[in-house]
């Protein structure tokens, strides 16, 4: 029974939270959007003043936003392609009984530990590095010509590094819920004789569908703000080849000081993520309910 | 037929798995075994036994202090942690023994702030931290780190909370314990467990977080992230020692994170798998 005093006293208890994270939240937002409609630099102040919506179309107009957007896109699609099929498959095949079952998902949840920088300088000089990289290693054992992975193809290099990163993630929460299948259910469909194919298809996959969308929808809003990786890798580079949308927002707002642009970018940044959120509300307040 | 196991099944698992899991793990064991080998040994080709110097270690102390981010990224994360269980554990606590009809909306409110994209907001904190001198102090940094995680401790603590059963507390109500006996016999001996989880899964996030790390800070107060980032020129040989200051950023958290995998899974998805 709560009674009018600790109703109180339970307001009293979560203002500090609710206070900070609505400060946390308003403030600096409400100073993006101002700035947004700003003209500002902080380098050359005498032009500086109200313009209207010319930010937006000036980012809008530059041609590495489209260029941004659709590397933020495709680095989101591929990784999430990749982490959750291969999460899947992995999950499957961990959850087979084997010897060592506690290393093996040792081995694989790693990565996920490691901090992005990390993560990027290891893979860009030990593993992708066109000279001294094991795959130039590999490639030149085999005869073939070493690739340049990060003057090449910029994103496709960046879209191995963060989905290594992620595929554990995936993998450890996909296995968490496989393991929580029903034996028994399992075995009444061997019994009635269902393959392992339909089984997998009418009654893992159902029970997995839950763990499936949480993956995507979390992965998602870490993926729509990958930074570190392309800081330390290519810097966005050759050209905009591998800028995302969170990188043209930083090169505008710390290396060029267009903040009137950058807090655009920014204001477009939140919409795109707003609209990811709509989803993973829905999802994770279907479970509350529970 | 209940399932059973052949031996020839499990072999083949076991090999499959082994071989998978070991090229999952190979680059952060390539990057330990190369932190031992001398920079000459680490661009010489592919090669799995160092000589086993321990020279880059000692170096990359000598030349960049590397001490002072360790140093620092302990203090940050293990201070925003800190931070972060004083602000979310009685908040976590009010609502999950006296939830209202907006309970719900509170929390789903506080994960949308984790949804907001850090770029959003970079102009704004940047300039905050500038006019109150918080560029570069530990102290911005670590407000910061607790800012952003707070959604998740929130949320972590209160499904822990939640699953202490309510009727306890009502027990020692009715014999007559305040609320401050409630608190130290009662609701903490159940909740240390959660909040130690909790704690564990914080400190690997805040370790980790290489956005706010690399660009609020410049030197003094600088951890591992940003140390590793300032490796990112490509001028010079220096395999050896970016392995060995590598291994040494992300070891102490590897080892964390084995064990706290079940925790992982549930504050990472915020209670939704267990």
């Amino acid at each position: 029974m709560a009674t009018q005093q600790t109703r109180s006293l339970a307001r009293f208890m979560m203002a500090p939270s609710v206070v900070l994270l609505l400060v946390w939240m308003v403030v600096p937002l409400a100073l993006t959007l101002w700035f947004s409609f700003q003209q500002y630099n902080p380098l050359n102040p005498i032009r500086d003043g109200f313009v209207g919506f010319s930010n937006y179309a000036l980012f809008y107009s530059n041609p590495a936003f489209l260029q941004s957007i659709l590397n933020t896109l495709t680095l989101v699609i591929s990784v999430l392609l990749i982490t959750v099929i291969g999460g899947i498959l992995l999950a499957l095949l961990i959850d087979q009984p084997m010897w060592g079952q506690g290393i093996v998902r040792i081995l694989v949840i790693s990565p996920f530990f490691v901090m992005p920088p990390v993560a990027a300088l290891v893979w860009k000089n030990m593993i992708m590095h066109p000279q001294y990289g094991v795959f130039a290693d590999i490639a030149r054992f085999f005869g073939g010509q070493p690739i340049d992975w990060f003057g090449q193809h910029p994103m496709t290099a960046i879209i191995i590094i963060v989905a290594w990163q992620w595929l554990p993630f995936a993998t450890l929460i996909l296995l968490t819920a496989l393991q929580s299948l029903d034996g028994e259910q399992k075995e009444a469909a061997e019994m009635d004789g269902a393959g392992f194919i339909s089984r997998f298809i009418y009654l893992t996959l159902p029970h997995m569908s839950r763990a499936i969308t949480v993956v995507i929808l979390i992965q998602t809003i870490f993926l729509l703000s990958v930074y570190a990786e392309i800081l330390v890798t290519t810097n966005g580079g050759p050209g905009y080849a591998s800028t995302n949308l969170p990188f043209l927002v930083y090169q505008k707002a710390l290396l060029e000081f267009k903040i009137g642009q950058a807090s655009a970018g920014g204001i477009i940044a939140v919409i795109l993520a707003n609209i990811v959120a709509f989803f993973a509300m829905r999802a994770v307040g279907k479970n509350l309910d529970k | 037929m209940a399932r059973a196991v052949t031996t020839q099944h499990k072999t083949i698992a076991t090999v499959a798995a082994w071989i998978v899991a070991l090229l999952i793990f190979f680059p952060i064991l390539y990057t330990i075994i190369t932190s031992f080998k001398s920079e000459q040994e680490a661009i010489q080709g592919f090669n799995l036994i160092p000589s086993g110097t321990f020279e880059s270690y000692t170096e990359v102390q000598a030349q960049s202090g590397y001490f002072k981010f360790f140093f620092n990224s302990v203090l940050l994360s293990v201070g925003s942690t800190i931070l972060a269980l004083l602000v979310a554990i009685p908040a976590a606590w009010s609502m999950a023994f006296s939830p209202t009809k907006r309970t719900k909306d509170i929390l789903m409110w506080m994960l949308s702030t984790k949804m907001m994209p850090a770029v959003a907001v970079l102009f704004p904190i940047y300039l905050i931290f500038r006019n109150f001198g918080l560029l570069d102090s530990r102290v911005g940094l670590m407000v910061m780190l607790m800012l952003i995680n707070l959604p998740i401790v929130v949320w972590m603590l209160y499904t822990y909370f939640r699953e202490i059963p309510g009727e306890i507390l009502e027990a020692a109500r009715m014999d007559g314990a305040s609320l401050w006996n409630e608190i130290v016999y009662v609701l903490t001996p159940m909740a240390v467990p959660g909040i130690a989880s909790t704690m564990l899964l914080n400190i690997i996030l805040a370790w980790n977080e290489a956005f706010w790390t690399i660009r609020l800070t410049t030197t003094d107060a600088a951890p591992l992230t940003a140390f590793i980032s300032s490796f990112s020129s490509p001028q010079g040989l220096f395999w050896a020692k970016l392995s060995a200051a590598s291994t040494l950023a992300i070891a102490p958290i590897l080892i964390m994170g084995w064990f706290s995998q079940k925790q992982l899974v549930r504050g990472l998805t915020f209670g939704a798998v267990k």
